[in-house]
C-alpha cells in the first residue's frame, strides 16, 4: 500500500443482482491528489467511485464485497454509519442537481445538518468561503437569496461543488462533473478542481480523456469492469503497458 | 437477388395525395368527436346545474310574517320569579295563543281583510314551529317578558310554496294542509306588505324539522356533522397516509409482501363505499362498541375510504421527485430521514395536498357507508362543540340530501336542491383550496 493512499481498495467486487459489475478493483486514492478514472461506457468506473461514498448502499440489489479503506478504516465496517462517511467523501454529480432552495440554503445545508457551525455568523462564513473555493462567490454575492435552479448550467455545477465543498470533505467524488457543460463552464470546472486538490483529494470520472489528462495526476483505466491499468497520468498516455488502454486512448475501442 | 422496387411518388407539394388525404380525414374525424363529446358533457352539466339551480335556489328565500307581541308577564311567568322550571310550565300552547291574538291584531291595524276566516285556519298561515320559537326566545332571555317583541314568524310550508309557485289555488283544492280561501288570505296579507321574503339564514342554521314543518328544517345539523368529519378524516388520513406512503415508497424493501400490500391499496381505492360501511358496522360500532351516528363514527368510516386515494397520490408525487435531489442530499450526508423531510416531501407537497383535498372532497359527498353506521337518523339537536361533539348524534350533508328526497311534501324537494347547492359550494371551495396551494407549493428544479 502506497503511504500517501488516503483511501485504498483491494479485491472489490460489485455484483447488481446477478450481474458482475467490477471485477477485482485494486486502487489507492493519493492524498491531496486529482485521481481520474476513464474507460469506454459501462465499464465500471461510476460504480466504483460510488463505492468510495457507499452510494451504492441505496441501490437495493448492489452488493458490495472485498476492502475499501480511509485512513486504515474499512468503510463497509458494520460500525461505518454512511451517514458521516458521506460527510467527509462529498459528490458532485454528473447533472447540476441543486437543491429547489436559495443559494445560501444550498451551500448551507450540509454545515447546518451535521452541525459544523454554532451561530449564523459562522455559517456565513463557511457559506461565503465555500463559494469562494468554488469560485462562484463574486457572480452571487448579490444575490444568495435566489433560487439555486435560477443559475446557468455551470454555475450550477460550481453551486454543487461548493455545496460538497462546505462540509470539509477529505475526498472529493464527481462523477463526470462537465459532461453537461459547455466548453467555457468546463474549463472554469477544471480550474476549479486543479485548485481544490490543495485541500484534498479529488476522484473525477470523465469520458474526455483530454480533461483526464489536463486536470490529473493518476490515471486508472477501466474496461469491461476490471482495473486494467493505474497509474501515473503521464504514464498512461504516452507509454501505457497495457495494449488494450493503448487502444483506448488512441481511440480504437471505446 | 431481386432488387427492391419502391412506388415513385412525384405528386405535387400543393396537391395532397390520396393517403395524405386519408390520414388528415381520420384525425379531423378523431378531432370531431372530441368535441362532439365535450360538448355533450357540457350540455349535461349545464342542464344538472341548471336543474339544480332552478329547484334549489328558492331554498334560501323564506316568507315571514312580522309581528309585535307584547310578552305578558301574567300569562308567561304567574309566579313573577323568573324561575326557569316554573316558565316552562307554560307550553307552546300558551304561547300559540299569545301569537294568535298579535296575529289577528296586527292584521287588524293594517287593515287586511280576513273575511271572518276560522283562528285555527288564520294560525294554518304561520309555521307550526312558530310558537316553539318563541317559547325558546323567552326561556332562553327571561328578561324579555314584559316587554314587546318584535317576532318574525316563518309562514307555512305551503304558503310559502304558494309564492314560490310550488302551490296553487288548484292544488290547494285537493290539499288537506291549505285552502284557497287561506291562500287568497295570504296574498292580501302580501299586498298589504305583511308578508315578506327574506333570506332564508334558517335553511343554513336550522336542524331538520319533521314532515310537517319543511319550512323550518335546516342544513345546521348535517353542516356541523359533515364539518366535523372533515376535521377527522384531515387530521386521520393525512399524516397516516404520507407516512404509509413515504414508508413503502422510500424505505420498505421490495419484495413480495410489498408488492401484495401496494396491489391491495390500489384494489381498497375501488372498493365501493358501502363495504366500508359494513365493516365499520362490524368493527367500530358492535367490536369496538363506538356510539352510532356519531361524527368520530363517520370519520372513521370516510378516513379509511380516504386513506387509499392519498397513499396512491402522495406515492406518486413521491416518486415524481427526480432521484437526482435524494442523491443530492444523501450526497452531503443527510440521513435517508433528512433526504426525505428536508427535500423530496416540499417537492411531493402539491400532488400530496391536490390528493388530499380530492379525497376529502370524496368523502364529503360519501352517503352510503353512513347509511349504514346511522347518520340517516333523525337528529334535532346540534353536537356540542369538538372534541365532545365527535361523540353526539349528528347528520351529513349528502345523507341529508337522501333523506329529504325520501319525504313526500314538495317543499323538502326544493329543499334537498338548496342542500345539493351548499354541497357543491362546498365541494368547489375545497378544490379552490387545492388549486391555490398547488400553485403556492409549486417549485421549479
Amino acid at each position: 500500500m502506497d503511504e500517501r493512499a488516503k483511501m485504498s481498495a483491494r479485491r472489490v467486487q460489485v455484483y447488481y443482482g446477478t450481474n458482475h459489475a467490477l471485477k477485482n478493483v485494486d486502487v489507492d486514492i493519493l492524498d491531496k491528489t486529482v485521481t481520474a478514472f476513464i474507460g469506454p461506457s459501462g465499464c465500471g468506473k461510476s460504480t466504483f467511485l460510488r463505492c468510495l461514498n457507499r452510494m451504492n448502499d441505496t441501490v437495493a440489489s448492489a452488493r458490495v464485497e472485498g476492502l475499501i479503506e480511509m485512513d486504515g478504516r474499512n468503510i463497509y465496517d458494520s460500525r461505518v454509519d454512511p451517514v458521516q462517511l458521506r460527510a467527509k467523501v462529498g459528490m458532485v454529480f454528473q447533472k447540476p442537481n441543486p437543491f429547489p432552495k436559495s443559494i445560501y440554503d444550498n451551500v448551507a445545508y450540509g454545515p447546518k445538518i451535521h452541525g459544523l457551525t454554532r451561530n449564523k455568523a459562522e455559517l456565513d462564513e463557511v457559506v461565503e468561503s465555500s463559494l469562494r473555493k468554488a469560485a462562484l462567490w463574486n457572480e452571487v454575492k448579490d444575490r444568495l437569496a435566489a433560487p439555486g435552479t435560477g443559475l446557468s448550467g455551470g454555475q450550477q455545477q460550481r453551486l454543487c461543488i461548493a455545496r460538497a465543498v462546505a462540509t470539509s470533505p477529505e475526498v472529493l467524488l464527481m462523477d463526470e462533473p462537465c459532461s453537461a457543460l459547455d466548453p467555457i463552464a468546463t474549463a472554469q470546472v477544471e480550474e476549479l478542481i486543479d485548485e481544490l486538490r490543495s485541500q484534498f483529494s479529488v476522484v473525477i470520472v470523465t469520458h474526455s480523456m483530454q480533461q483526464a489528462a489536463r486536470v490529473s495526476q493518476r490515471t486508472a483505466f477501466f474496461h469491461l469492469g476490471s482495473l486494467v491499468e493505474y497509474g501515473e497520468t503521464g504514464t498512461i498516455f504516452t507509454a501505457p503497458n497495457d495494449p488494450r488502454t493503448e487502444s483506448y486512448i488512441t481511440g480504437r475501442i471505446g | 437477388m431481386t432488387k427492391a422496387t419502391f412506388r415513385s411518388r412525384k405528386a405535387s407539394l400543393l396537391v395532397p395525395d390520396a393517403r395524405t388525404k386519408a390520414r388528415n380525414a381520420s384525425e379531423r374525424w378523431f378531432r370531431l368527436t372530441g368535441i362532439a363529446a365535450v360538448s355533450v358533457g357540457i350540455l349535461a352539466l349545464v342542464f344538472l346545474l341548471g336543474s339544480v339551480l332552478d329547484n334549489g335556489l328558492s331554498a334560501f328565500r323564506q316568507t315571514h310574517i312580522e309581528m309585535a307581541i307584547p310578552l305578558d308577564e301574567t300569562k308567561l311567568d304567574v309566579s313573577g320569579k323568573r324561575d326557569p322550571a316554573l316558565m316552562a310550565k307554560v307550553t307552546t300552547v300558551g304561547y300559540g295563543k299569545l301569537i294568535q291574538a298579535s296575529f289577528q291584531k296586527m292584521l287588524e291595524d293594517r287593515g287586511v281583510d280576513t273575511e271572518k276566516i276560522k283562528p285555527n285556519k288564520l294560525m294554518g298561515l304561520l309555521s307550526k314551529k312558530a310558537a316553539a320559537d318563541l317559547r325558546d326566545m323567552v326561556l332562553a332571555n327571561p328578561d324579555l317578558i314584559g316587554t314587546t317583541l318584535t317576532f318574525n314568524a316563518m309562514t307555512n310550508g305551503r304558503v310559502d310554496g304558494y309564492f314560490k309557485g310550488r302551490v296553487t289555488l288548484e292544488s290547494a283544492e285537493r290539499d288537506s294542509n291549505i285552502s284557497p280561501e287561506q291562500l287568497r288570505l295570504a296574498q292580501r296579507m302580501a299586498d298589504a306588505g305583511v308578508i315578506r321574503t327574506k333570506f332564508n339564514w334558517a335553511f343554513l342554521t336550522n336542524p331538520d324539522a319533521s314532515e310537517l314543518r319543511p319550512e323550518s328544517a335546516g342544513l345546521g345539523v348535517a353542516i356541523l356533522g359533515s364539518a366535523y368529519m372533515m376535521m377527522i378524516v384531515l387530521v386521520l388520513s393525512l399524516p397516516i397516509g404520507v407516512a404509509a406512503s413515504i414508508y413503502l415508497e422510500e424505505m420498505a424493501p421490495k419484495n413480495i409482501w410489498t408488492d401484495f400490500i401496494e396491489i391491495n391499496i390500489a384494489n381498497l381505492a375501488a372498493v365501493p363505499s358501502i363495504v366500508f360501511g359494513i365493516l365499520a358496522l362490524a368493527l367500530f360500532v358492535n367490536f369496538l362498541g363506538l356510539p352510532q351516528s356519531a361524527p368520530i363514527l363517520g370519520g372513521l368510516v370516510l378516513t379509511l375510504m380516504t386513506l387509499p386515494t392519498i397513499i396512491i397520490a402522495t406515492r406518486a408525487s413521491l416518486k415524481a421527485v427526480p432521484p437526482s435531489i435524494r442523491d443530492a442530499a444523501l450526497g452531503v450526508g443527510a440521513s435517508k430521514m433528512q433526504a426525505i423531510f428536508h427535500h423530496v416531501l416540499p417537492l411531493a407537497m402539491p400532488g400530496i395536498l391536490t390528493g388530499t383535498i380530492l379525497g376529502l372532497a370524496r368523502a364529503l359527498g360519501e352517503s352510503a357507508p353512513l347509511l349504514l353506521i346511522g347518520m340517516v337518523a333523525f337528529v334535532k339537536d346540534y353536537p356540542s362543540s369538538p372534541p365532545n361533539g365527535f361523540f353526539d348524534p349528528a347528520s351529513a350533508l349528502p345523507v341529508q340530501v337522501y333523506n329529504w328526497t325520501q319525504r313526500s311534501d314538495p317543499a323538502f324537494a326544493e329543499r334537498a336542491s338548496g342542500a345539493i347547492i351548499v354541497l357543491l359550494l362546498f365541494l368547489l371551495t375545497m378544490n379552490s383550496v387545492a388549486i391555490i396551494l398547488r400553485r403556492r407549493f409549486e417549485r421549479h428544479w
